[in-house]
Protein backbone atom coordinates (compact mmCIF):
# COMPACT_ATOMS: atom_id res chain seq x y z
CA UNK A 1 0.00 0.00 0.00
CA UNK A 2 2.60 2.58 1.06
CA UNK A 3 4.85 1.32 -1.72
CA UNK A 4 2.08 1.99 -4.20
CA UNK A 5 1.42 5.47 -2.87
CA UNK A 6 5.10 6.36 -3.09
CA UNK A 7 5.25 5.11 -6.64
CA UNK A 8 2.27 7.08 -7.85
CA UNK A 9 3.37 10.23 -6.00
CA UNK A 10 6.68 10.19 -7.80
CA UNK A 11 5.11 10.07 -11.22
CA UNK A 12 2.12 12.20 -10.34
CA UNK A 13 3.49 15.72 -10.72
CA UNK A 14 3.20 16.71 -14.36
CA UNK A 15 5.87 18.42 -16.41
CA UNK A 16 5.53 22.11 -17.26
CA UNK A 17 7.25 24.28 -19.84
CA UNK A 18 8.47 27.63 -18.57
CA UNK A 19 8.60 30.87 -20.53
CA UNK A 20 10.36 33.92 -19.10
CA UNK A 21 10.17 37.56 -20.13
CA UNK A 22 13.57 39.00 -19.33
CA UNK A 23 12.39 42.61 -19.28
CA UNK A 24 9.32 44.68 -20.03
CA UNK A 25 8.64 44.98 -23.75
CA UNK A 26 10.44 41.79 -24.75
CA UNK A 27 8.66 38.55 -25.50
CA UNK A 28 8.53 35.47 -23.32
CA UNK A 29 11.20 32.94 -24.25
CA UNK A 30 11.29 29.26 -23.50
CA UNK A 31 13.57 28.80 -20.47
CA UNK A 32 13.17 25.11 -19.70
CA UNK A 33 10.85 22.75 -17.94
CA UNK A 34 10.09 21.57 -14.41
CA UNK A 35 7.72 19.46 -12.34
CA UNK A 36 4.86 20.88 -10.28
CA UNK A 37 1.54 19.74 -8.89
CA UNK A 38 -0.46 22.58 -10.42
CA UNK A 39 -0.12 25.88 -12.28
CA UNK A 40 0.39 27.95 -9.16
CA UNK A 41 3.20 25.74 -7.94
CA UNK A 42 4.66 25.70 -11.43
CA UNK A 43 4.88 29.50 -11.49
CA UNK A 44 6.50 29.51 -8.05
CA UNK A 45 8.93 26.74 -8.90
CA UNK A 46 9.81 28.62 -12.08
CA UNK A 47 10.45 31.72 -9.99
CA UNK A 48 12.92 29.79 -7.85
CA UNK A 49 14.54 27.75 -10.59
CA UNK A 50 14.71 30.24 -13.44
CA UNK A 51 14.58 33.80 -12.08
CA UNK A 52 16.74 33.75 -8.96
CA UNK A 53 19.60 35.43 -10.82
CA UNK A 54 17.36 38.26 -12.05
CA UNK A 55 16.57 36.58 -15.35
CA UNK A 56 12.98 37.70 -15.54
CA UNK A 57 10.06 39.97 -14.78
CA UNK A 58 7.25 37.75 -15.97
CA UNK A 59 6.62 34.01 -16.12
CA UNK A 60 4.33 31.86 -18.24
CA UNK A 61 3.90 28.16 -17.63
CA UNK A 62 2.04 25.63 -19.70
CA UNK A 63 1.71 21.95 -19.03
CA UNK A 64 3.98 20.15 -21.45
CA UNK A 65 1.19 17.84 -22.63
CA UNK A 66 -0.59 20.84 -24.11
CA UNK A 67 2.28 21.58 -26.46
CA UNK A 68 1.92 19.99 -29.84
CA UNK A 69 5.13 19.74 -31.79
CA UNK A 70 5.98 19.05 -35.39
CA UNK A 71 7.39 15.65 -36.21
CA UNK A 72 11.18 15.68 -36.82
CA UNK A 73 10.73 12.81 -39.29
CA UNK A 74 8.69 15.11 -41.49
CA UNK A 75 11.36 17.80 -41.63
CA UNK A 76 12.10 17.23 -45.31
CA UNK A 77 8.58 17.84 -46.47
CA UNK A 78 7.87 20.47 -43.83
CA UNK A 79 10.84 22.80 -44.13
CA UNK A 80 13.01 22.04 -47.12
CA UNK A 81 10.55 23.30 -49.74
CA UNK A 82 11.16 26.81 -48.34
CA UNK A 83 14.85 26.62 -49.15
CA UNK A 84 14.61 27.73 -52.78
CA UNK A 85 11.80 30.29 -52.36
CA UNK A 86 14.13 33.24 -52.07
CA UNK A 87 11.40 35.55 -53.44
CA UNK A 88 9.55 35.17 -50.15
CA UNK A 89 12.16 37.37 -48.48
CA UNK A 90 11.64 41.11 -48.94
CA UNK A 91 15.16 41.48 -50.35
CA UNK A 92 14.10 42.86 -53.74
CA UNK A 93 12.96 46.23 -52.47
CA UNK A 94 15.20 49.27 -52.62
CA UNK A 95 15.28 50.86 -49.21
CA UNK A 96 15.77 54.61 -48.92
CA UNK A 97 18.99 55.62 -47.17
CA UNK A 98 17.08 57.26 -44.31
CA UNK A 99 15.68 53.91 -43.18
CA UNK A 100 18.62 52.62 -41.26
CA UNK A 101 17.44 49.77 -39.15
CA UNK A 102 15.42 47.30 -41.15
CA UNK B 1 23.89 56.66 16.42
CA UNK B 2 22.47 60.01 17.29
CA UNK B 3 18.87 58.93 17.29
CA UNK B 4 19.57 56.22 19.86
CA UNK B 5 21.28 58.48 22.33
CA UNK B 6 18.38 60.92 22.10
CA UNK B 7 15.97 58.14 22.92
CA UNK B 8 18.24 56.97 25.70
CA UNK B 9 18.34 53.33 24.88
CA UNK B 10 21.54 51.73 26.08
CA UNK B 11 23.59 50.11 23.34
CA UNK B 12 23.37 46.82 25.18
CA UNK B 13 19.58 46.68 24.71
CA UNK B 14 19.78 47.61 21.06
CA UNK B 15 22.49 45.00 20.62
CA UNK B 16 20.39 42.35 22.35
CA UNK B 17 17.46 43.16 20.07
CA UNK B 18 19.54 43.17 16.89
CA UNK B 19 21.32 39.95 17.81
CA UNK B 20 18.19 37.99 18.47
CA UNK B 21 16.83 38.90 15.06
CA UNK B 22 20.15 37.91 13.51
CA UNK B 23 20.26 34.63 15.47
CA UNK B 24 16.69 33.75 14.43
CA UNK B 25 17.70 34.26 10.82
CA UNK B 26 21.01 32.40 11.02
CA UNK B 27 19.66 29.36 12.83
CA UNK B 28 16.63 28.92 10.59
CA UNK B 29 18.79 29.62 7.54
CA UNK B 30 21.05 26.78 8.66
CA UNK B 31 18.12 24.44 9.28
CA UNK B 32 16.67 25.13 5.83
CA UNK B 33 20.13 24.73 4.33
CA UNK B 34 20.18 21.19 5.71
CA UNK B 35 17.57 20.36 3.06
CA UNK B 36 20.06 21.17 0.31
CA UNK B 37 20.42 18.03 -1.78
CA UNK B 38 17.73 16.29 0.28
CA UNK B 39 14.55 18.05 -0.88
CA UNK B 40 11.62 15.88 -1.93
CA UNK B 41 11.86 17.23 -5.46
CA UNK B 42 14.55 19.25 -7.20
CA UNK B 43 12.40 22.37 -7.63
CA UNK B 44 11.53 22.53 -3.91
CA UNK B 45 15.12 21.85 -2.97
CA UNK B 46 16.05 25.02 -4.84
CA UNK B 47 13.08 26.94 -3.42
CA UNK B 48 14.06 26.13 0.14
CA UNK B 49 17.73 26.92 -0.29
CA UNK B 50 16.76 30.25 -1.90
CA UNK B 51 14.81 30.98 1.25
CA UNK B 52 17.72 29.83 3.42
CA UNK B 53 19.90 32.37 1.63
CA UNK B 54 17.33 35.12 2.23
CA UNK B 55 17.57 34.39 5.96
CA UNK B 56 21.35 34.24 5.83
CA UNK B 57 21.52 37.56 4.01
CA UNK B 58 19.36 39.18 6.68
CA UNK B 59 21.52 37.60 9.38
CA UNK B 60 24.62 39.16 7.81
CA UNK B 61 23.15 42.68 7.70
CA UNK B 62 22.07 42.38 11.32
CA UNK B 63 25.37 40.89 12.55
CA UNK B 64 27.25 43.71 10.85
CA UNK B 65 25.10 46.23 12.68
CA UNK B 66 25.41 44.29 15.94
CA UNK B 67 29.19 44.24 15.61
CA UNK B 68 29.14 47.99 15.08
CA UNK B 69 27.07 48.47 18.25
CA UNK B 70 29.30 46.12 20.22
CA UNK B 71 32.52 47.79 19.09
CA UNK B 72 31.22 51.18 20.26
CA UNK B 73 30.85 49.96 23.82
CA UNK B 74 33.41 50.80 26.51
CA UNK B 75 35.81 47.94 27.23
CA UNK B 76 34.45 47.02 30.65
CA UNK B 77 30.90 46.89 29.32
CA UNK B 78 31.98 44.64 26.44
CA UNK B 79 33.12 42.01 28.93
CA UNK B 80 29.60 41.79 30.34
CA UNK B 81 27.81 41.05 27.08
CA UNK B 82 29.02 37.55 26.17
CA UNK B 83 30.48 34.88 28.41
CA UNK B 84 31.72 32.76 25.49
CA UNK B 85 35.45 32.25 25.96
CA UNK B 86 36.42 32.93 22.36
CA UNK B 87 34.68 36.32 22.40
CA UNK B 88 36.11 37.16 25.84
CA UNK B 89 39.59 36.44 24.47
CA UNK B 90 38.98 38.75 21.52
CA UNK B 91 37.70 41.50 23.80
CA UNK B 92 40.70 41.19 26.13
CA UNK B 93 43.09 41.81 23.21
CA UNK B 94 41.14 44.99 22.46
CA UNK B 95 40.28 43.80 18.95
CA UNK B 96 36.99 44.69 17.27
CA UNK B 97 34.52 41.92 16.49
CA UNK B 98 32.94 41.42 13.07
CA UNK B 99 29.90 39.57 11.73
CA UNK B 100 31.81 36.29 11.48
CA UNK B 101 33.00 36.44 15.10
CA UNK B 102 29.41 36.87 16.25
CA UNK B 103 28.20 33.93 14.17
CA UNK B 104 31.09 31.53 14.75
CA UNK B 105 32.62 32.31 18.13
CA UNK B 106 29.64 32.53 20.45
CA UNK B 107 28.60 29.48 22.41
CA UNK B 108 25.00 28.33 22.66
CA UNK B 109 24.11 30.29 25.78
CA UNK B 110 25.04 33.53 24.03
CA UNK B 111 22.59 32.83 21.20
CA UNK B 112 19.20 34.53 21.53
CA UNK B 113 17.17 32.85 18.81
CA UNK B 114 13.68 31.61 19.63
CA UNK B 115 13.50 27.88 20.38
CA UNK B 116 11.18 27.30 17.42
CA UNK B 117 13.94 28.00 14.92
CA UNK B 118 16.43 25.45 16.22
CA UNK B 119 13.88 22.60 16.14
CA UNK B 120 14.97 19.87 13.71
CA UNK B 121 13.56 19.51 10.20
CA UNK B 122 12.23 15.97 10.86
CA UNK B 123 10.10 15.86 7.70
CA UNK B 124 8.48 18.17 5.16
CA UNK B 125 5.46 18.78 7.39
CA UNK B 126 7.57 19.90 10.36
CA UNK B 127 9.61 22.11 8.06
CA UNK B 128 6.43 23.69 6.70
CA UNK B 129 4.80 24.15 10.12
CA UNK B 130 7.91 25.80 11.57
CA UNK B 131 8.14 28.04 8.52
CA UNK B 132 4.45 28.93 8.71
CA UNK B 133 4.71 30.13 12.32
CA UNK B 134 7.95 32.03 11.75
CA UNK B 135 7.02 33.51 8.36
CA UNK B 136 3.69 34.74 9.70
CA UNK B 137 5.42 36.27 12.72
CA UNK B 138 8.08 37.82 10.46
CA UNK B 139 5.51 39.29 8.11
CA UNK B 140 3.77 41.29 10.84
CA UNK B 141 6.96 41.92 12.80
CA UNK B 142 8.87 43.42 9.89
CA UNK B 143 5.83 45.40 8.76
CA UNK B 144 6.00 47.14 12.15
CA UNK B 145 9.78 47.27 12.39
CA UNK B 146 9.97 49.09 9.06
CA UNK B 147 8.47 52.06 10.93
CA UNK B 148 11.21 51.95 13.59
CA UNK B 149 12.97 55.19 14.48
CA UNK B 150 16.21 53.26 14.24
CA UNK B 151 17.23 53.65 10.62
CA UNK B 152 19.39 50.54 10.46
CA UNK B 153 16.65 48.25 11.76
CA UNK B 154 14.01 49.96 9.62
CA UNK B 155 16.13 49.46 6.50
CA UNK B 156 16.64 45.75 7.19
CA UNK B 157 12.93 45.39 7.90
CA UNK B 158 11.91 47.07 4.69
CA UNK B 159 14.18 44.90 2.56
CA UNK B 160 13.17 41.73 4.42
CA UNK B 161 9.49 42.37 4.04
CA UNK B 162 9.56 41.60 0.33
CA UNK B 163 11.34 38.32 0.95
CA UNK B 164 9.17 37.41 3.89
CA UNK B 165 5.99 38.04 1.91
CA UNK B 166 7.13 35.34 -0.49
CA UNK B 167 8.19 32.99 2.31
CA UNK B 168 4.76 33.32 3.88
CA UNK B 169 3.09 32.54 0.59
CA UNK B 170 5.26 29.44 0.25
CA UNK B 171 4.64 28.09 3.76
CA UNK B 172 0.91 28.90 3.69
CA UNK B 173 0.41 27.12 0.40
CA UNK B 174 2.32 24.07 1.56
CA UNK B 175 0.37 23.93 4.81
CA UNK B 176 -2.82 23.85 2.74
CA UNK B 177 -1.46 21.31 0.25
CA UNK B 178 -0.43 18.90 3.00
CA UNK B 179 -3.34 19.56 5.36
CA UNK B 180 -5.95 19.33 2.62
CA UNK B 181 -4.08 16.57 0.79
CA UNK B 182 -4.07 12.83 1.40
CA UNK B 183 -4.94 11.16 4.70
CA UNK B 184 -1.26 10.65 5.39
CA UNK B 185 -0.18 14.21 4.58
CA UNK B 186 -3.06 15.57 6.66
CA UNK B 187 -2.08 13.44 9.66
CA UNK B 188 1.58 14.40 9.39
CA UNK B 189 0.83 18.08 9.01
CA UNK B 190 -1.51 18.07 12.00
CA UNK B 191 1.12 16.26 14.07
CA UNK B 192 3.79 18.81 13.12
CA UNK B 193 1.49 21.73 13.98
CA UNK B 194 0.62 20.15 17.33
CA UNK B 195 4.22 19.36 18.24
CA UNK B 196 5.64 22.75 17.29
CA UNK B 197 2.79 24.82 18.67
CA UNK B 198 4.34 25.13 22.13
CA UNK B 199 7.38 26.82 20.58
CA UNK B 200 5.34 29.48 18.79
CA UNK B 201 4.37 31.47 21.89
CA UNK B 202 7.91 32.60 22.65
CA UNK B 203 7.87 34.81 19.56
CA UNK B 204 5.19 36.93 21.27
CA UNK B 205 6.44 36.85 24.84
CA UNK B 206 8.00 40.25 25.43
CA UNK B 207 10.94 40.55 27.79
CA UNK B 208 12.54 43.69 29.18
CA UNK B 209 14.37 44.39 25.92
CA UNK B 210 11.14 44.20 23.91
CA UNK B 211 9.39 46.54 26.27
CA UNK B 212 12.13 49.17 26.30
CA UNK B 213 12.63 49.01 22.55
CA UNK B 214 8.92 49.25 21.90
CA UNK B 215 8.44 52.17 24.31
CA UNK B 216 11.25 54.09 22.61
CA UNK B 217 9.64 53.59 19.20
CA UNK B 218 12.59 51.50 18.08
CA UNK B 219 11.17 48.02 18.42
CA UNK B 220 7.88 46.26 17.82
CA UNK B 221 4.98 46.06 20.24
CA UNK B 222 4.47 42.29 20.27
CA UNK B 223 1.03 42.53 21.86
CA UNK B 224 -0.08 44.52 18.83
CA UNK B 225 0.96 41.95 16.23
CA UNK B 226 -0.09 38.84 18.13
CA UNK B 227 -3.81 39.05 17.20
CA UNK B 228 -2.86 39.62 13.56
CA UNK B 229 -0.62 36.58 13.71
CA UNK B 230 -3.29 34.40 15.33
CA UNK B 231 -5.94 35.42 12.80
CA UNK B 232 -3.68 34.64 9.88
CA UNK B 233 -2.42 31.30 11.22
CA UNK B 234 -5.98 30.23 12.05
CA UNK B 235 -7.11 31.20 8.57
CA UNK B 236 -4.39 29.10 6.95
CA UNK B 237 -4.92 26.13 9.26
CA UNK B 238 -8.65 26.18 8.69
CA UNK B 239 -8.20 26.34 4.93
CA UNK B 240 -5.84 23.40 5.35
CA UNK B 241 -8.64 21.55 7.23
CA UNK B 242 -6.32 21.41 10.24
CA UNK B 243 -7.22 22.00 13.87
CA UNK B 244 -5.61 24.96 15.63
CA UNK B 245 -4.15 23.60 18.88
CA UNK B 246 -5.78 24.92 22.06
CA UNK B 247 -4.14 27.53 24.27
CA UNK B 248 -1.41 25.76 26.13
CA UNK B 249 1.72 26.29 28.14
CA UNK B 250 4.42 27.72 25.91
CA UNK B 251 8.11 26.85 25.95
CA UNK B 252 10.52 29.73 26.23
CA UNK B 253 14.10 30.57 27.10
CA UNK B 254 15.84 31.05 23.78
CA UNK B 255 15.72 34.83 24.01
CA UNK B 256 17.69 34.57 27.25
CA UNK B 257 20.15 31.95 26.04
CA UNK B 258 18.41 28.86 27.47
CA UNK B 259 18.09 26.50 24.54
CA UNK B 260 16.88 23.02 23.69
CA UNK B 261 19.49 20.32 23.11
CA UNK B 262 19.20 20.86 19.35
CA UNK B 263 21.09 24.15 19.19
CA UNK B 264 24.36 22.54 20.25
CA UNK B 265 24.30 20.22 17.25
CA UNK B 266 23.48 23.08 14.89
CA UNK B 267 26.39 25.13 16.23
CA UNK B 268 28.77 22.18 16.17
CA UNK B 269 28.21 21.86 12.45
CA UNK B 270 28.00 25.58 11.76
CA UNK B 271 31.06 26.61 13.76
CA UNK B 272 33.37 23.63 13.44
CA UNK B 273 35.58 25.03 10.70
CA UNK B 274 36.23 28.38 12.36
CA UNK B 275 36.81 26.79 15.74
CA UNK B 276 39.22 24.18 14.40
CA UNK B 277 40.97 26.49 11.93
CA UNK B 278 40.55 30.02 13.31
CA UNK B 279 40.41 32.76 10.69
CA UNK B 280 40.25 30.25 7.85
CA UNK B 281 38.90 31.61 4.56
CA UNK B 282 37.80 29.82 1.43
Amino acid sequence: MTQEIKKTNKTEWPLWEVFIRSKAGLDHKHAGSLHAADAQMAVENARDVYTRRMEGVSIWVVESRHIHASDPDQSESMYEPANDKIYRHPTFYNLPEEVKYM
Amino acid sequence: MDTNSKLQIPNSKLLDYTLRLADDALILGHRLGEWCGHGPILEQDIALTNTALDHLGRARSLYQYAAELFNQMPADEKKQVFTSVAIQNLVSTGANVDEDDLAYLRDGWDFRNALLLEQPNIDWAYTVARALFYDTFNYFFFTELSKSKNESLAAVAEKSLKEVTYHLRWSSEWAVRLGDGTDESHARMQKAVNELWMYSGELFTPNETDEEMSRAGLGVDLTKIKPLYMARVQEVLSEATLTTPPDTWMQQGGRNGRHSEHLGYVLAELQFMQRAYPGMEW
